[in-house]
């Protein structure tokens, strides 16, 4: 088309059309051939660069590249409640205590020494020679000015929450109005290294709470040039933020300056935000990423053949249960215990955990989790009967209790992520065909998340709805509190128990470990014979990595380890 | 000319306002985006209420919508859930989905036009019907199918490309993702081409031309092309509008951080501030396309003429 430029004096019939109809087309016609042609030159380049620059085998300083998700929230550690943006936090900062990546078991880290005489008064020691990556020291003040910070309402953090033990929150963070002091009464610097915390009320375990996130200390930097810090985070671990675009990657490398005892085994981590994980898997397959934390369900399947043994899947402290509306009278009628117990043993668990979610689910026996361990307070099989499959039992149980009520059960669940749906229906069908009735159980999807939250809020739940747990840190005590206590924030069913509560105030109230979980088990106990929720089953972390990397393990957390990840 | 253009202005007014205020209201049903901002917990109620008040979520519909609108004309698109302007978003996002139409729209020209002359000329021969029948098969095909098939053979079993872009998103990256985007686009073109081509090619201006001795690749491209292009201009115009704001799918596809990846996430977050922003760009992106196309008629066709 270009040569017919040469003759185009010709044709003056029609002119104005023809000037018009002449240049539109050709310019058009000629930037896109040149821009193709641009763009093949630039594919020429990237695929000899691709091939260049692979294959290089460094160890301690290479760097390597894993799927992430945009967090939800700005980083700030008292602000982020959810996986994607812990994982960072996890790798740019280093707590009072860090659970261990194997048995999760809470360890001093930052901690020299946490003293108390009556689980209420912590006196808190920091190690000394920590540092933030940008130089500054990190002082009991780093944790003071953090905690408060936390705590107060004017922050807007959703983890203030963490802090609600310690004395003077309800004056930072009053349920509502505006607060009426900026700092914790509870907290008091008493030297560069040495703070001291008091306690509103006992709580034995606090200290192996202090590694979860929302603890970790904060440099001045935060508090002084706060949007400076946001875009790009500096804290005190074994990685340092190398830049952020946010909504697309992170780079974080290895700080040198880094004195702790877990030093990163390879140079750096680079997070890329996918918005599905298929692709994320599909560029795991090709060698474009190396590592996927998260193996999307419809490859579960194939996972194992794809990978071998690069196929990760462990135990991870989540619990999927199926929760009450104990506010809707129809579920809270005595009797009903039998109905709720009668349903749970309608779940052919194991079937579904085989079929569905290709064994990366174990079907529960208890309200907690096997990464707690025998000594943490998990206990296999303490569910005993009601989380067996028993059609005929059932059957025979729930008409005992009086029936379902409204001769239906609706579970509700958002349909928007994960494979909700997919067990939800794999639920009805069991109970349907336990109860011998076709529509005995119906799913009832709600479109977003948000939504879902609004309704559980609302208190609009029609009957049993999904609940899903990711611990916090690996304590029995956050299995059953948060869930299960008078008005906790998680107790989405309201469910409310006098000998429940009492047994986790005596529980936090005991100073001797074993005695506090056995303890908490008795309060588990309760749950059970209440059935206030029915465990489904313990979730998995799976994951899959290149074979240019070795030792990669997740933790209970379902993260990867990333610090102890050697490339090459 | 000048009157027309004004007063197609104008009547942007009202269209402008009207979408906003449906998306606004749209994304509003969809309920509270604050509860879904805790993860599976209740937010507490103090700190709910203080981010309600902050993102004006307190306030009736109508009267977050007038603070909206009144924020808008003074380039203040609002604030995402994660502390970022809507405008840095969208200053991050755009570029890589401009580049991404434009990959498709150069693939529909030349390779539709192309196509669609090659079977306009040959009526009923095997060429024209192989070419239809691929059409019709991409046409019932749909995008997401072509573009999961695409990047397994491509980008996993052959290794001819990445199956994902990076956040380069370089216009080399996106020819892949380029073309399964303007598939269906592509197809519609050739056959709006061919059609227009065999119509004309027994009009009276073309036997003229072949019969005063004119070449026949000059007859071809001076005269029957050119007269024949003019639905196919039309179409790729509007095209443009609906290229960019329908990559949600193709964006999801090959991981492309642009318009359809923030709009994806602002409606899975009911993000209303991200959501009302983008689309209202692209309501204006599809308002200006079309008074363009609308334009480009007077000036391909003389009979046209606007008062």
């Amino acid at each position: 088309m270009r040569r017919g430029r040469d003759g185009g004096a010709a044709d003056a019939r029609r002119p104005r059309v023809v000037t018009g109809a002449r240049t539109a087309p050709r310019t058009v016609t000629r930037t896109a051939t040149r821009t193709a042609a641009a763009a093949g030159a630039t594919a020429v380049v990237l695929l000899a660069a691709a091939c260049g620059g692979g294959g290089g085998g460094g160890d301690e300083g290479a760097v390597l590249s894993s799927s992430w998700g945009d967090p939800q929230n700005p980083l700030e550690p008292a602000n982020t409640n959810e996986v994607q943006g812990g994982k960072v936090l996890d790798m740019i900062f280093r707590n009072l205590k860090k659970y261990d990546p194997k048995t999760g078991a809470a360890q001093d880290m930052l901690a020299e020494k946490i003293e108390t005489s009556d689980s209420q008064n912590f006196r808190i020691t920091v190690k000394d020679g920590w540092k933030f990556s940008n130089g500054e020291p990190v002082t009991a003040r780093s944790f003071v000015d953090a905690w408060n910070y936390g705590a107060s309402l004017k922050n807007n953090q959703k983890n203030a929450y963490f802090f609600q033990y310690i004395d003077g929150y309800d004056k930072t963070h009053p349920e509502s109005g505006s607060q009426s002091a900026d700092t914790l009464s509870g907290l008091k610097t008493v030297d560069d290294r040495t703070f001291t915390v008091k306690l509103s009320q006992k709580f034995s375990t606090f200290p192996d709470t202090l590694g979860y996130n929302a603890y970790a200390p904060l440099p001045r930097a935060f508090f002084d040039d706060h949007d400076a810090w946001v875009a790009k985070p500096v804290g005190n671990g074994p990685y340092q933020v190398d830049s952020y675009a946010k909504g697309s990657q992170m780079s974080l490398r290895k700080w040198d300056g880094y004195n702790g005892p877990d030093k990163a085994q390879n140079g750096g981590v680079d997070l890329k935000v996918y918005t599905d994980n298929a692709t994320a898997y599909n560029d795991l397959m090709s060698g474009n990423l190396d590592l996927v934390d998260d193996i999307p369900a419809s490859q579960l399947k194939n996972a194992p053949n794809d990978l071998g043994d690069r196929y990760i899947n462990t135990p991870a402290g989540i619990l999927q249960t199926l929760a009450f509306p104990f506010y809707d009278k129809a579920w809270n009628k005595p009797g009903m215990e039998k109905v709720r117990k009668g349903l749970s043993m309608a779940i052919d668990r194991k079937q579904i955990t085989e079929t569905i979610f290709q064994k990366t689910r174990t079907p529960a026996t208890d309200w907690t989790s096997p990464v707690l361990g025998e000594d943490g307070g998990f206990r296999e099989g303490l569910c005993g009967d009601g989380c067996e499959y028993r059609p005929s039992d059932a059957k025979k149980l729930i008409q005992e209790g009086g029936g379902l009520p409204g001769g239906q059960v609706k579970i509700t669940f958002n349909a928007d992520t994960g494979s909700h749906r997919d067990w939800v229906e794999a639920v009805c069908n069991s109970i349907n065909r336990a109860l011998g009735q076709g529509k005995a159980c119906v799913p009832n999807p709600v479109g977003t998340f948000a939504d879902y939250r609004n309704q559980i809020g609302d208190e609009k739940m029609p009957g049993p709805f999904r609940a899903g747990w990711q611990m916090d840190y690996p304590l029995i005590q956050n299995f059953l509190q948060p869930l299960y206590y008078t008005n906790a924030s998680s107790n989405d069913g309201k469910w409310s128990n006098q000998e429940f509560d009492d047994l986790v105030d005596q529980a936090n109230a005991e100073s001797d470990t074993t005695k506090a979980v056995d303890t908490f088990v008795k309060a588990e106990e309760v749950v059970r014979d209440e059935m206030a929720a029915i465990p489904l089953w313990y979730q998995n972390g799976s994951a899959g990595y290149s074979e240019r990397l070795s030792d990669v393990t997740l933790n209970p957390f379902s993260v990867p380890v990333y610090d102890r990840i050697k490339v090459g | 000319m000048g009157r027309y253009v004004i007063r197609r202005l104008l009547q942007m007014i009202p269209v402008f306002v009207g979408a906003t205020l449906l998306i606004f209201l749209m994304v509003n049903v969809m309920g509270d985006p604050i509860a879904g901002l805790c993860g599976e917990r209740a937010c507490d109620p103090a700190t709910a209420a203080r981010l309600k008040a902050e993102f004006g979520l307190d306030q009736p519909v109508w009267k977050q919508y007038l603070t909206y609108m009144g924020n808008v004309l003074t380039g203040d698109f609002g604030t995402a859930f994660n502390g970022q302007k809507v405008t840095e978003l969208m200053a991050t996002a755009f570029p890589v989905t401009i580049r991404l139409t434009l990959v498709a729209i150069v693939f529909e020209i030349v390779i539709g036009i192309v196509l669609g002359v090659v079977t306009g000329m040959r009526r009923g021969r095997p060429v024209d019907t192989g070419v239809l029948v691929a059409t019709l098969v991409v046409i019932s095909v749909p995008t997401f199918v072509t573009g999961l098939l695409l990047q397994l053979l491509l980008g996993v079993k052959w290794g001819w490309i990445n199956p994902s872009v990076s956040s380069d998103a370089t216009f080399g990256e996106l020819i892949v993702p380029g073309l399964v985007l303007a598939s269906v686009s592509l197809a519609y073109v050739t056959r709006l081409t061919r059609t227009s081509i065999a119509e004309n090619r027994r009009s009276d201006y073309v036997r003229t031309a072949v019969a005063k001795g004119l070449p026949r690749r000059r007859v071809v491209s001076r005269h029957l092309l050119r007269n024949s292009l003019i639905p196919v201009v039309t179409f790729i115009g509007t095209d443009v509008g609906a290229l960019m704001g329908g990559a949600i799918v193709t964006e999801r596809i090959f991981n492309i951080h642009g318009v359809g990846y923030q709009l994806y996430q602002g409606i899975l977050r009911q993000n209303t501030q991200t959501v009302v922003g983008f689309v209202t760009v692209l309501v204006l992106v599809f308002l200006a396309a079309n008074l363009i196309v609308d334009l480009l008629y007077a000036v391909l066709d003389p009979r046209i003429r606007y008062a």
